[in-house]
């Protein structure tokens, strides 16, 4: 098993792609932290479903883009688990709106929750993972931040924030040995995509050479990779997995 | 006194790898000691856990030598 022994904290842990993420993680070996904005009984349920294939597990509830909250959050972790070798910022949040109606309040929220907590929670981990000369940093970031969408100006800026932010904290951080990746999923089905009108779901096959939207264990099996030693010589990329619909 | 900068000469010598002799109050982390800055940032990690003190990000980067970081560290103990 190649991450045996190994803490994963992977935030927004309790449903969709970081839920998936957190069990793929634990298949391989490793000791996750389920982090969570409210959803207490989905993300005890995830950590119940680590615990019974053998891993350590607990959730813990801490809203990403609050500094407090998540220093705690770090701390606790490493407490319990004595390491942190893995992180994964995955919590996510969408306003859609087109940019005349938008309001401030929908711009700042998902700035915030989608952008500002990277950077919060990579400030947080690398304190210890620089001990440790050792880590990984994995940031979901998506397709659209690339090619742009029509009525999610605040969600594209916060997802080609992240890609930024990713090359930035790779070159700070190699030399201490811990690299920093993103992943851009295309359309992956989870309560995020479950929204979209049947209509706008069969526009999108046409879209995708796959003929197909993604499931969340597409996106968990490449952060597993990232997350292990067999990608110790990638760092400050953006992984597309997105069935050939951005190329 | 004598004893905070003991205490720091021995941190700076295992975390740099230089000679004791070198390590002066005079001498400056980034030129003198051949410090890079992510070293200083690991340093000043070192010294908080050491002495139990908290660095704020604005005092940390007034830290220069190695004379700066022992009177801050004996101004807050
Ligand atoms: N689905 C897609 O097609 C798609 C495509 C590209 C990128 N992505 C990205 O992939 C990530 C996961 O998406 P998803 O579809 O799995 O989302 P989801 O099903 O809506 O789940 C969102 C997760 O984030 C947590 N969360 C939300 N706000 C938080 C906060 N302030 N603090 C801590 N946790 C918070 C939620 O916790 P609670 O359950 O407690 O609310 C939940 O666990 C997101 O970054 C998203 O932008 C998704």
């Amino acid at each position: 098993m190649t991450l045996a022994g190994k803490t994963a904290l992977v935030t927004g842990a309790s449903r969709g792609i970081g839920k998936e993420i957190a069990l793929e993680l634990a298949r391989n070996g490793a000791n996750i932290v389920v982090n969570y904005a409210g959803n207490t009984q989905l993300a005890e349920q995830v950590a119940d479903e680590i615990r019974s294939i053998g891993r350590e597990s607990i959730a813990i509830q801490a809203d990403v883009a609050n500094s407090e909250a998540v220093e705690q959050m770090v701390k606790e972790t490493v407490n319990m688990f004595g390491t942190l070798d893995i992180l994964v910022n995955n919590a996510g949040i969408t306003r859609d709106q087109l940019l005349m109606r938008m309001k401030e309040s929908d711009w700042d929220d998902v700035l915030n929750t989608n952008l500002k907590s990277v950077f919060l929670t990579t400030k947080a981990v690398s304190r210890q993972m620089m001990k440790q000369r050792k880590g990984r940093i994995i940031n979901i970031s998506s397709i659209v931040g690339v090619s742009g969408n029509a009525g999610q100006a605040n969600y594209v800026a916060a997802k080609a924030g992240i890609i930024g932010l990713t090359k930035t904290a790779a070159k700070e951080l190699a030399p201490r040995n811990i690299t920093v990746n993103a992943v851009a999923p295309g359309f992956i089905t989870t309560d995020m995509t479950d929204k979209l009108p049947e209509d706008v779901k069969q526009e999108l096959y046409k879209q995708i050479p796959l003929a197909r939207l993604g499931e969340p264990k597409d996106i968990a099996y490449v952060v597993a990779f990232l997350a292990s030693e067999k990608s110790s010589y990638i760092t400050g990329q953006t992984i597309h997995v997105n069935g050939g619909m951005y190329m | 006194m004598s004893n905070v900068l003991e205490r720091v000469t021995k941190i700076i010598v295992d975390r740099l790898g230089v000679d004791e002799s070198k390590v002066t109050p005079e001498a400056t982390f980034k030129e003198d000691l051949g410090a890079d800055s992510l070293d200083v940032v690991e340093l000043v990690m070192e010294l908080e856990d050491e002495f139990g003190l908290q660095f704020s990000d604005e005092d940390s980067e007034k830290i220069v030598t190695v004379g700066d970081a022992v009177s801050y560290i004996e101004s807050k103990l």
